[in-house]
């Protein structure tokens, strides 16, 4: 490897986590608003101009706050829960395509950072992975709330892992690769040969069983029962305080932006957008891509915007209904959809 | 069993139709109401600048007053006391010297005077009981403070401002 | 191959610490770690495909629900039941006989030929699944029939029995 790609890596590596964890920091402040909003409230606007410095208060507030360590728990695993779930959210956007190859003069910079060839699977293992640090950190505590809060995350993850890889694996039928950016490059434009590029209209109902599913995985509302506060107290972090607790809270708001990145990526095509051919003739290679992240991260904070909205929506769910719901519903639905899926695509290469 | 008062209404709990199964439309009605609240008049009350509008017998901190003629009307009579069913109010009398005059309106009046807003309950007895008409229950609501001697509220605190001019 | 070295290292030492860690909740993050040293072996060996899906299936599946079981477990209880002299026998005995097995296995090892790949790409997805849906097709469809029956079979061991109730 030449020292100029480790070069570049780095630097997008740095960009990347410093853009995923400034969005996670403002997706606290945008919470609290939207969720003012919704209700008819203002939200917090003392600090700063509209809130604005509302996320360096709290986050300041997080890191000078009484850390407690309980006494009969376990310390290392105590604090090695919230780090690995700070971690596991993190690590997940290194698949993501952000956008186009940029050309600096005669240099191509490909703004993704690695573009492995099993770039969803990739995903799906660290999201996966995502469980341990609520399961490590629920168990390290000795806290009976937080125990149970570790068991039905567990419990509701794996439920719903398996709907969102059978929703996946339609979709992976008709882009025929598992690598993101290759999926990113089939939906290009916006309007090819009589219908969309995007894969959402061709997989409308494989797009609605991976959103029920990130909303399961990142622990949401209606999903949010490892949390839930009105019966386990805060669930897996009852015991937690100081940054520990800030590190879960803040791996909740990174799965949120990494899941809502690889929903964009992978249904609404990513950077691409109508007439961008167009605008590439326009800007030319160095500056049309930074069109295309500007519109990947339009599409993303709708998507975080749309976790919030269902959040102050939709109330929690039953156990035993999100139980059902992932089982008798989701799996089934999902299983269809690679069903009529593979016999479209048989027409469509038979027939048509 | 037979209802005796006629009044027992059987509601009838129907299955639930398809589209009511699926859940998916009530969701998305459901978001349609949040979203248009997002333009809805905001309720909030910036409170240290703005204040939420009081009642006409609205009871909050008390106020000493003063007559006419600037003079503190309390006589220490010690009637807000024996009415206050908290045990709140305790004074202290003194005679008014020469050239006091100015000052305090009747020959006796309170040197300290002192309300517990911890005991008070604000439940405006001493302001009936007052002949003199020098105590009302017309101020904002008590503000919170760090320790409880703070709260002891003396003269300073609850005789009005002197008159201006 | 220095990084296989130390790779191996890791596997092994973890693989160890799972045997020999009291709790064992201990244990099943030290088999997770291993798991993982196990899918650094497998890129190590350019087989992606396999090294991800040890990861999904192993570490994000299998081991979170061993964690599972063994939270609900009551842990606290560090004193293991005694085990009665004849188990302890049998434990001596069949231990003996698996060593026995690896020392004779050992000592029928010699050094093969390196062993080198003729395509290099063997292990990523596209090529795996050229091979599996092609060469290996009916051994592909028999083991998911395998795997569908013990689902059929732990679905009807979870179920009720109607009559019973």
């Amino acid at each position: 490897m030449e020292l100029a790609l480790i070069i570049e890596k780095f630097i997008l590596v740095v960009v990347i986590f410093a853009v995923s964890l400034g969005v996670a920091a403002y997706s606290t402040l945008a919470e609290r608003k939207i969720a003012a909003f919704l209700q008819g409230r203002v939200g917090p606007h003392r600090a700063g101009p509209g809130g604005m410095f509302q996320p360096l208060a709290d986050g300041g507030k997080m890191f000078f706050k009484e850390e407690i360590i309980p006494a009969e728990s376990n310390p290392f695993l105590f604090i090695m829960g919230p780090s690995l779930a700070l971690l596991t959210a993190c690590i997940g956007s290194a698949v993501i395509p952000w956008g186009q190859s940029m050309q600096f003069g005669d240099r191509v910079v490909e703004l993704q950072v690695t573009d492995i060839n099993v770039g969803i699977l990739y995903i799906f293992g660290v999201v996966s992975l995502g469980v341990y640090g609520i399961m490590i950190g629920g168990w390290a505590s000795n806290n009976k709330f937080s125990l149970m809060g570790a068991i039905r995350a567990a419990s509701q993850n794996i439920s719903y892992e398996i709907a969102m890889g059978l929703s996946l694996i339609a979709l992976l039928m008709v882009s025929g690769t598992l690598s993101l950016k290759d999926i990113v490059e089939q939906q290009h434009g916006f309007w090819n040969n009589g219908w969309f590029t995007w894969n959402v209209f061709t997989q409308p109902l494989g797009f609605l069983l991976f959103i029920v599913c990130s909303f399961a995985e990142c622990n949401r509302t209606p999903f949010d029962l490892p949390e839930s506060e009105n019966e386990l107290v805060a669930g897996y972090h009852t015991e937690y305080s100081g940054f520990k607790l800030g590190a879960f809270l803040f791996a909740e708001y990174v799965n949120m932006f990494v899941s809502s990145a690889v929903m964009a990526t992978l249904y609404w095509g990513g950077y691409n957008y109508p007439g961008m051919d167009y605008v590439f003739e326009l800007l030319g290679p160095t500056w049309a891509p930074i069109v295309g992240i500007a519109v990947l991260f339009a599409k993303i904070f709708f998507f975080i915007f749309f976790f919030m909205w269902i959040r102050w929506t939709i109330p929690r769910f039953r156990y035993d209904q999100l139980m059902n719901l992932g089982w008798k519903v989701l799996i089934p639905l999902a299983i269809a959809n690679i069903i009529l899926t593979g016999i479209w695509i048989t027409i469509k290469d038979n027939l048509l | 069993m037979e209802s005796l008062s006629n009044r027992k209404k059987v509601l009838e709990q129907k299955p639930m139709n398809f589209w009511e199964r699926i859940y998916l439309p009530s969701i998305f009605k459901g978001l349609a109401i949040t979203f248009r609240h997002m333009f809805v008049k905001k309720e909030t009350i910036f409170y240290p600048e703005q204040t939420r509008p009081v009642s006409e017998n609205w009871r909050g901190l008390h106020s000493l007053k003063r007559d006419e003629n600037g003079r503190e009307r309390c006589t220490a009579c010690g009637l807000c006391a024996l009415a206050c069913p908290a045990e709140a109010i305790t004074m202290t009398a003194a005679e008014r010297q020469k050239g006091e005059e100015n000052l305090y309106r009747e020959e006796k009046y309170a040197a300290v005077y002192e309300i517990n807003m911890l005991r008070c309950i604000f439940c405006g007895l001493c302001e009936e009981a007052c002949p003199k008409e020098a105590i009302y229950l017309d101020g904002p609501i008590v503000a919170a403070d760090y320790l409880r001697k703070d709260f002891i509220y003396g003269k300073d605190k609850l005789v009005e401002a002197p008159l201006k001019s | 191959m220095n990084l296989f070295y130390f790779v191996a290292f890791l596997s092994i030492f973890f693989s160890l610490l799972v045997i020999f860690s009291k709790n064992p909740v201990y244990s099943v993050l030290f088999l997770i770690v291993t798991f993982f040293t196990f899918s650094v072996h497998y890129i190590l060996l350019n087989a992606q495909f396999l090294a991800i899906v040890n990861f999904i299936v192993y570490m994000g599946a299998i081991m979170v629900l061993f964690l599972f079981v063994l939270m609900l477990l009551n842990l606290n209880k560090d004193t293991e039941p005694m085990k009665s002299s004849l188990l302890k026998i049998a434990g001596v005995v069949s231990g003996l006989c698996l060593l026995l097995t690896l020392v004779g296995a050992v000592k029928s090892l010699n050094v093969s030929e390196p062993l080198i790949l003729k395509d290099p790409g063997i292990g990523l997805v596209k090529n795996l699944g050229k091979v599996l849906f092609n060469e290996f097709l009916l051994p592909f469809e028999v083991s998911s029939i395998l795997l569908f029956s013990a689902m059929v079979g732990s679905v009807l061991l979870a179920k009720k029995d109607p009559k019973k109730i």
